[in-house]
């Protein structure tokens, strides 16, 4: 399962003299780690490790650390936050990048970006193995990587019992592969959605965006559904009435707009991306002038009882997302 | 020139305040003469008899000159002009007293105003403090709180005891656009003042007196302003003042379709928008460059700051936003007072009714509006606008709050 995602450049050996682990993601990163440690104690189980943070290293430190001790014994430096090593100790690991010591293996965990760049180029330039972590962001990456965390366990599953796994746990990739584990110990056979539904339901992220836009399109229920859940996980509520006016104002722009326009002309005027313009004016078809009318000013009735102007601001959220469904079915 | 010259069309309110500034200075000048032990007991014994209080409740439409007249009223308890000894009234302008109290440089009279949302608990504890002290001139500790409606309730609160009870010789002037504004028990602790909306005639007399505008658009803008001399002589004075206003009474022929509400809606808001951020520029850079050098900083804004200020920075740039929401809401405000308008000489068309037309170079559009819809529907749309406005001090999304109203108004 190690190493099942972190991605390699070509120098594929675990136990080069210095390794890099460039990201943000967190369990990408102690993976990079475990992986380098792993190897090294496979290949002599007495290896020495280091594991060190910015604030152990004083000038000085990594002289001592890496000075050839009486038994020549491995030894494997890990240090943390590598972009927030203090300038002088940057220095010492620029001489040790020119002149490494042989059975000395290091692994500088990075963040990545700006700061400390220094570092990360002068390790880099002597050839240093480099393991990419960027935080995952898109839906598909979290997707991709719980079927790689199935695979690498050697267990099978739909693409809907992945997919369901990952609406139901959200963007924490830890939470992700302990989750994708535990399924590959305790199912015998195929996981499919019917066993993730056993083990995890419910939904760990809706957005406002999500059911603004079930919402003009008139599916009440689905839009209710996914407020509920919004509600439930926690979004700031006037995150919500946001997202609905905005998805209500698109359409009353683009409604009046002038219907043999050119995209891009039409895009600067609403001041809306081209591909939101296409989506647009697939919501807008049950819509009317008055539906327009009628629905934002029940959402701007419901921000206000969002902002404390009434004691239930659920149902004031529950009440405009109906008049919002209703309204975009006016059109007789 | 008298401290009452700037008082426009509030004669009965000058007359009140003018023989309280007389009671006050008789006992002033009977304490200095008697013996200090009997003269404090008498203090109490005579205020009770005599038409000066020590708290005192300004209340009027906006316009009206509140600030104005608690400013003039301290200028007079502060006079020390040698004629009162020959008869004359307190409150000459010419002498020291009067002179600092109303250009605010006077160590006795303390004005609070707020540029921002709200006056805190803070802020209110440090002025009860400041207001047990004698008065360093040896006649009345006079605190004006101009915006007594921005007391948030815990800070009206904070203020009870005090305002009942003051050190003898503390004065509270406290305004507020109406009774309701203020809390009931402090209300309850003050004496309270009206002042009217100036009649139309006398505000365009003052701005050609005192400002020398001319007769014809003193005339006009007092007539638009509806007797709120601060804006009418803003809009004399100022051309962009008067363009904006002009762009604010056309929305209304633009509320034909979805797209125009939403349209008009948008510049509203990125008018006000564009103000906040006009002033802003003027004031918030120089502010925080001030407390950057203040902070031991190096000039220039990317230098390096010392350790330890970054709190002090952020509550600046805290304070900064409150005031910048201020602003935008301020002018949204003012824009939806000059659509009221609009719609109020609508219903006068519509009606008949002889009360003269505020937006008389508006005429046309007023007419066309009146004739396409009935009285009941511009009623509506005046609630439209007035709710737009509670929404906005409700705190709703600017725009959103805007775009209702502009959806409102369209629906009639």
């Amino acid at each position: 399962m190690l190493g099942a995602m972190a991605k390699k450049n070509a120098s594929d050996d675990l136990l080069a003299p210095v390794t890099l682990a460039v990201g943000q993601e967190d369990l990408l990163l102690d993976r990079a780690v475990g992986q380098v440690v792993a190897a090294a104690r496979a290949a002599d189980a007495d290896t020495d490790v280091r594991d060190l943070t910015p604030d152990a290293l004083p000038p000085g430190a990594l002289a001592e650390l890496v000075s050839p001790s009486l038994f020549s014994e491995r030894k494997v430096v890990v240090v943390r936050n590598a972009q927030d090593l203090s300038a002088d100790t940057v220095k010492d690991f620029k001489a040790f990048l020119a002149a490494p010591v042989e059975e000395i293996t290091l692994v500088l965990v990075h963040a990545g970006g700006a700061k400390g760049k220094a570092l990360l180029d002068a390790a880099r330039k002597v050839g240093a193995r480099e393991v990419a972590c960027p935080k995952m962001t898109k839906p598909a990456d979290r997707l991709a990587f719980v079927r790689g965390e199935f695979r690498a366990a050697g267990c099978s599953a739909t693409p809907e019992a992945c997919q369901a796994l990952v609406d139901a746990l959200g963007s924490d990739l830890r939470e992700l592969a302990s989750a994708c584990s535990q399924l590959a110990a305790d199912i015998e056979g195929p996981v499919d959605e019917a066993v993730v539904a056993r083990y995890y339901t419910g939904r760990a992220e809706a957005t406002g965006f999500e059911v603004a836009d079930f919402a003009v399109t008139g599916r009440a229920a689905e839009a209710l559904e996914r407020l509920r859940w919004a509600l439930a996980v926690g979004q700031p509520l006037p995150g919500i009435t946001f997202a609905l006016a905005s998805g209500v104002r698109a359409i009353g722009k683009l409604a009046t707009a002038p219907r043999n326009a050119r995209p891009g002309d039409l895009a600067r005027d609403l001041g809306m991306p081209p591909w939101k313009i296409d989506r647009v004016r697939q919501q807008m078809r049950g819509w009317s002038a008055d539906g327009v009318s009628v629905a934002l000013r029940a959402v701007a009735e419901a921000d206000a009882a969002v902002k404390g102007a009434a004691a239930d601001p659920a149902y004031a959220l529950e009440k405009a997302v109906v008049i919002i469904a209703r309204a975009a079915r006016s059109r007789g | 020139m008298t401290v009452w010259d700037d008082l426009i069309g509030q004669n009965p309110v000058i007359e009140q305040l003018l023989s309280a500034a007389r009671d006050a200075d008789a006992l002033v000048t009977a304490t200095a003469a008697g013996a200090d032990a009997a003269a404090n007991t008498a203090t109490a014994n005579a205020l009770n008899a005599s038409k000066m209080t020590h708290a005192w409740l300004f209340t009027g439409p906006p316009g009206s000159g509140r600030a104005e007249a608690a400013r003039a009223f301290a200028a007079a308890l502060q006079c020390v002009s040698p004629d009162r000894a020959l008869g004359g009234a307190p409150g000459c302008g010419f002498c020291d007293g009067c002179h600092t109290a109303l250009v605010g440089t006077h160590a006795d009279v303390e004005v609070v105003a707020t540029d921002q949302l709200s006056i805190g608990v803070k802020d209110t504890r440090d002025l009860v403090r400041r207001s047990a002290m004698s008065p360093a001139g040896g006649r009345w500790q006079i605190i004006v709180l101009e915006d007594a409606d921005r007391l948030t309730e815990g800070a009206g609160n904070v203020l009870l005891k005090a305002v009942e009870e003051p050190a003898p010789r503390t004065v509270w002037l406290l305004c507020a656009p109406s009774v309701e504004d203020a809390l009931p028990t402090i209300r309850s602790r003050c004496r309270l003042l009206t002042l009217r909306t100036p009649p139309v005639d006398a505000v365009a007399d003052a701005l050609m007196r005192r400002d020398g505008i001319a007769p014809d658009l003193a005339a006009s803008v007092a007539r638009a302003t509806r007797g709120h001399i601060g804006r009418a002589r803003r809009l004399a004075t100022d051309e962009r003042a008067r363009e904006r206003r002009a762009a604010v009474l056309r929305l209304p022929q633009q509320f034909d379709d979805i797209g125009g509400c939403l349209k008009a809606a948008q510049s509203l808001v990125d008018s006000a928008t564009e103000d906040a951020k006009q002033v802003a520029e003027e004031v918030d850079t120089k502010e925080t460059e001030e407390m950057r050098a203040a902070l031991g900083a190096a000039a220039g804004a990317g230098s390096r700051m010392p350790r330890g200020t970054a709190g002090v920075m952020k509550d600046l740039a805290d304070r900064q936003k409150r005031r910048s929401t201020r602003t935008q809401r301020d002018t949204l405000d003012l824009a939806l007072t000059d659509l009221v308008g609009f719609y109020r000489d609508v219903l006068a068309v519509q009606f008949d009714s002889d009360a003269r037309i505020a937006n008389a170079d508006h005429h046309d559009a007023v007419h066309r509006q009146a004739a396409t819809a009935r009285p009941e529907n511009t009623l509506r749309r005046i609630e439209a606008i007035l709710a737009c406005r509670e929404a906005l001090d409700t705190n709703v999304a600017p725009l959103l709050a805007v775009e209702a109203m502009t959806m409102a108004l369209r629906a009639g």
